[in-house]
């Protein structure tokens, strides 16, 4: 792959969870019977007539702003003209021009380094039925008989298209986890990828390293990760390098990806493609958004992942364990309440984002309904920094904590894990293993330092790890006459 | 006495009142109208009798409990088929959606049942309201009432021939060129495009929505106007629906034409126009100024383009409103291989020739590489004829024209000449294309006997006084005739 540079593009689609749909008055409702939630409008019954929702318009002048996009005042609605079963006028009500946000960016922190990406456009549009081929290998030429759900028709849907701006699989990778960041913390979609309510379209073309010219690109399909979307991109950068290596031309199509079998499958041409006809949707009229409604919007917005994250380090966590926490606001609030409250960041911050994850993960619940209370967590730290606990026992206590077995003193004395601080018992504990190593004892009265560790060792052994061992460690130096 | 079939919806309204006659005897007489005419003129695809019944009883039982509710409760009213009539068949003349029942009732449907109004049945049309003599309708064509021989207009020519004999007493159309203007001009009976917006266009099937409208046809003024009035107003199910309180043009009736300027548009008045069209037009005219208007000639130059414009426009949003039709969900399906087939096949199977035509047309308009050329271009020349007519209407309160430049064409006459067809369009494409009111009243007779309309054309939301001006039309013309087919002799064989 050397010599070769990639030009990546990436369209993203989300499903606003408004409680209507975009057109009409049918419920947005995932995992309901087929066609139910369903109308004359979202059904394109003869006769039938869109009248945009309010709730989505703000979603989508959210997301724009978000992104740092123009929100034009006056935004125009457009028919996207083409026949597939599922689309139930043959046309879909979208954007062309004056879409509803413009000339955005999004910055992302890449292995340490800095990259804006362009956003082209933020735009609206209905989402169409879904397909069910029966009978085949999931595709429509080949089934038998397909049906149709509209359920999923007419909610609205926000497109959003970067500039030619990334150069990576992994560049690609971190924009689109730091969009669904943003679309999750504004609220507007819980963007689950493996649903569908988030969904990529990678442009993918290769060039020689050092030309600015642009080869010609493919558009992949069907990317429901973050890890597919890193994967698909990176088999299509390998895909093109090779075509090309070996003197052939990569042939501008729609690629689907296998995620199965981990590579793109052509899917049609450009030869074959639609021409959309576009043309201004005459049932609507055009949308304005003015700018008392813009501020109005812009001042309710939430504190993006990049702020947030900035004030977590600032309170300090690393780079690494702020955007963990960043991902899940939970944590992110958890943190910020146990650190203003003295806990330190780093325990507090490994024990979020490691112990706290794992947990919730196996035992299969969300991180929401585990996470202690910031109580607990601040006496957890504190009997750490107290010496009452050591670092491992401190996560056996958090173990106890989260399995609900109390607060996290009532663990560490129902599991006998407090420390020994105590210096009568340490001092005979202590005084035990000289007698047992004379011999090592002798050498530390030679000045040597190194065999004091084995002596804590041994101490630690015999009050089964509950001795303080920096106390022991003192002790051990005073009577041994170190 | 009278026939009950012949009465005006004022005095049909004030019968009810007075208790002469019932709901039911005027439904009864509306469809023993119907019994004898129906059979040559062809106006209706459906009688909703059982429908029908039902709702005169209805308005019956409330006026008898002092409840009435309003001028048009209990009286029979037609509905063109490309209204949705929910639980009744609505076809668009279409066999693309034969047996089609939709599940909903448009908005102005919905409207008049509120207000008590008795829908008899769906009137014929031309195929999705594409054409202009209702001969390009699935079912047959409709006959024209005053010579069967001839065409009653359109695309609304079932409902303004049903009006016309009387088995109705006004009708519902839709406008998207002159579809409710001509027919009623070629019927001898008055036809009314509201202003863009002002009544909703929900339920009623698309055929260029940036064009089309809903309006009455009726056998007087006053009556189109209590019509309009029922169904005129904000709906929310219809993004492009004036917010606004309409126009109080119901008021206007009697106010008379003293004072107002009248333009007569100039490019309406010459080459195309049939003499004594113009004779009759230039007669109406006269009649306005010695009512005291001023009466002015005024040019509308970029006018000349409008049926072009027209013809790009209309096609191209006609070519995406009727791509649903695709045998999926309603209406007709023809089997394939494929689903890519079976639509395919569906749609040159359901679609007649001038449909197909006009689709393939605007698909061509809005192709990638010629929208500029045609769609672009046409929307340009919109914004110039909009630009004109507001010139216009600086100077004067309304305009004039023919209708129609020619009286009642002979069946198969121009079947065959889509652009002699287009053409009968000419004098009424300009109100659409610019989202203003108009309006047909009878004026007079040629010497064949055929009716002969003026158009009254007004500002957007000027309502007011185009009926203001109407009324005074109707009451120069003093146009009482009637068609043959609801005379004595055709009714008592």
């Amino acid at each position: 792959m050397t010599g070769w540079e990639a030009v990546i593009g990436i369209e993203t689609h989300v499903e606003l969870q408004t409680r209507s749909k975009m057109f009409c008055g049918c419920r947005v409702d995932v995992g309901d019977e087929p066609n139910t939630a369903v109308c004359p409008v979202c059904l394109g019954l003869p006769g039938a007539l869109p009248v945009p929702n309010r709730a989505a318009i703000e979603g989508i002048v959210k997301i724009a702003t978000a992104l740092g996009c123009v929100v034009n005042e006056r935004s125009l609605f457009y028919r996207k003209n083409y026949f597939y079963p599922d689309l139930p006028k043959n046309y879909q009500i979208s954007q062309y021009t004056y879409p509803v946000g413009e000339h955005g960016r999004l910055v992302l922190h890449v292995d340490g380094e800095e990259l804006a990406v362009g956003i082209t456009r933020v735009h609206m549009e209905e989402d169409t039925g879904k397909s069910l081929h029966v009978g085949s290998g999931g595709r429509i030429q080949e089934a038998e008989h397909t049906l149709l759900d509209f359920n999923r028709s007419g909610v609205p849907l926000v497109e959003i298209v970067t500039e030619p701006d990334l150069r990576t699989p992994e560049q690609a990778r971190a924009y689109g986890a730091e969009l669904q960041r943003i679309v999750r913390t504004l609220g507007v979609s819980d963007a689950r990828l493996e649903e569908g309510s988030m969904r990529f379209d990678a442009n993918v073309s290769v060039r020689r390293s050092g030309t600015s010219e642009l080869g010609v690109r493919t558009e992949i399909k069907n990317m429901n990760s973050l890890r597919s979307l890193q994967r698909a991109i990176a088999f299509e950068i390998g895909r093109q390098v090779e075509v090309l290596e070996a003197g052939g031309s990569v042939v501008q199509e729609t690629r689907h990806w296998n995620e199965a079998e981990g590579r793109t499958v052509a899917m049609r041409s450009k030869e074959e493609s639609e021409d959309y006809r576009y043309f201004q949707e005459p049932d609507l009229l055009p949308l304005e958004i003015d700018e008392a409604w813009r501020q109005r919007i812009a001042a309710s917005l939430p504190r993006l992942p990049a702020a947030r994250r900035a004030e977590l380090v600032a309170l300090g966590a690393d780079d690494r364990t702020a955007t963990l926490l960043v991902d899940t606001p939970v944590l992110a609030d958890r943190f910020e309440a146990a650190v203003s409250r003295g806990a330190p960041a780093r325990t507090v911050g490994s024990w979020l984002t490691g112990e706290i994850v794992a947990y919730a993960r196996s035992v299969g619940a969300d991180v929401e309904e585990v996470v202690p209370a910031v109580e607990d967590l601040v006496e957890l730290a504190g009997m750490v920094e107290a010496a009452e606990l050591s670092a491992t026992a401190a996560k056996q206590v958090l173990a106890g904590v989260l399995a609900g077995e109390g607060t996290p003193r009532g663990v560490a004395e129902a599991r006998d894990l407090l420390q020994i601080s105590d210096e009568g018992a340490l001092e005979e504990a202590v005084a035990a293993v000289l007698a047992d190593h004379p011999d090592v004892v002798e050498q530390i009265r030679a000045g040597e330092t190194k065999p004091i560790g084995f002596l804590v060792g041994r101490v630690m052994r015999a009050t089964g790890g509950k001795a303080d061992p920096r106390k022991v460690q003192e002790i051990i130096r005073r009577e041994a006459g170190a | 006495m009278t026939d009950l079939a012949d009465l005006t919806i004022s005095e049909a309204s004030r019968g009810l009142d007075d208790g002469r006659f019932s709901a039911r005897e005027l439904l009864e007489a509306v469809l023993r109208r119907a019994t004898v005419t129906e059979a040559q003129l062809h106006g209706y695809l459906t009688i909703d009798r059982e429908g029908a019944f039902a709702a005169a009883d209805a308005a019956d039982r409330r006026r008898a409990a002092g409840g009435r509710r309003g001028p048009l409760d209990g009286i029979p009213i037609a509905l063109k088929d490309n209204l949705c009539t929910r639980g009744v068949e609505t076809t668009c003349a279409s066999q693309i959606l034969a047996g089609y029942v939709p599940p909903y009732d448009a908005t102005v449907v919905a409207r008049l049942r509120e207000a008590g109004a008795v829908a008899v049945g769906k009137t014929n049309l031309d195929e999705f309201a594409m054409g202009s003599s209702t001969e390009n309708s699935a079912y047959g064509p409709t006959r024209n009432p005053w010579d069967p021989e001839r065409v009653p207009g359109g695309s609304s020519g079932g409902s303004a021939a049903v009006v016309a004999v009387g088995s109705a007493f006004a009708a519902l159309g839709s406008d998207t060129g002159g579809s409710i203007r001509q027919p009623a001009a070629l019927c001898g009976i008055v036809g009314m495009k509201p202003t863009y917006g002002l009544v909703s266009r929900y339920g009623l099937v698309a055929f260029a929505s940036s064009l089309d409208q809903i309006g009455p046809l009726a056998r007087t003024v006053e009556d189109a106007a209590t019509v309009l009035a029922a169904v005129a107003g904000w709906d929310p199910h219809d993004a492009t629906s004036h917010p606004e309180e309409p126009p109080a043009f119901h008021r206007s009736l009697e106010r008379g034409v003293e004072g107002l300027r009248i333009g007569v548009v100039a490019e309406l008045m010459g080459a195309g126009i049939d003499p004594e069209v113009l004779a009759e037009t230039r007669a109406a005219v006269d009649r306005l100024a010695a009512a005291g208007a001023e009466v002015v000639e005024v040019g509308l130059p970029s006018v000349d383009y409008a049926l072009s414009a027209y013809y790009l426009i209309a096609p191209a949003e006609c070519s995406s409103n009727l791509a649903r039709f695709d045998g999926v969900r309603y209406g007709l399906r023809v089997e394939g291989g494929t689903a890519e087939e079976m639509m395919a096949r569906t749609r040159a199977e359901g679609f007649g020739a001038e449909v197909i035509r006009r689709i393939l047309l605007g698909t061509y308009a809005l192709s990638a590489g010629y929208y500029e050329a045609f769609y672009g271009q046409a929307q340009k020349v919109r914004t110039l004829i909009r630009r004109d007519f507001a010139a216009a209407y600086e100077t004067v309160d309304v305009l004039v024209s023919p209708t129609s430049p020619t009286t009642a064409f002979r069946l198969g006459e121009r079947a065959s000449d889509p652009l002699a067809m287009y053409y009968s369009d000419v004098c009424t494409i300009p109100s659409n294309l610019a989202g203003d009111p108009a309006i047909s009243v009878p004026i007079g007779l040629d010497s064949r006997g055929l009716p002969i309309g003026l158009q009254i054309m007004a500002p957007a939301l000027g309502e007011e006084v185009l009926f203001q001006v109407a009324a005074e039309v109707e009451r120069g013309a003093g146009f009482a005739a009637r068609p043959r087919l609801a005379s004595s002799e055709v009714m008592e064989p």
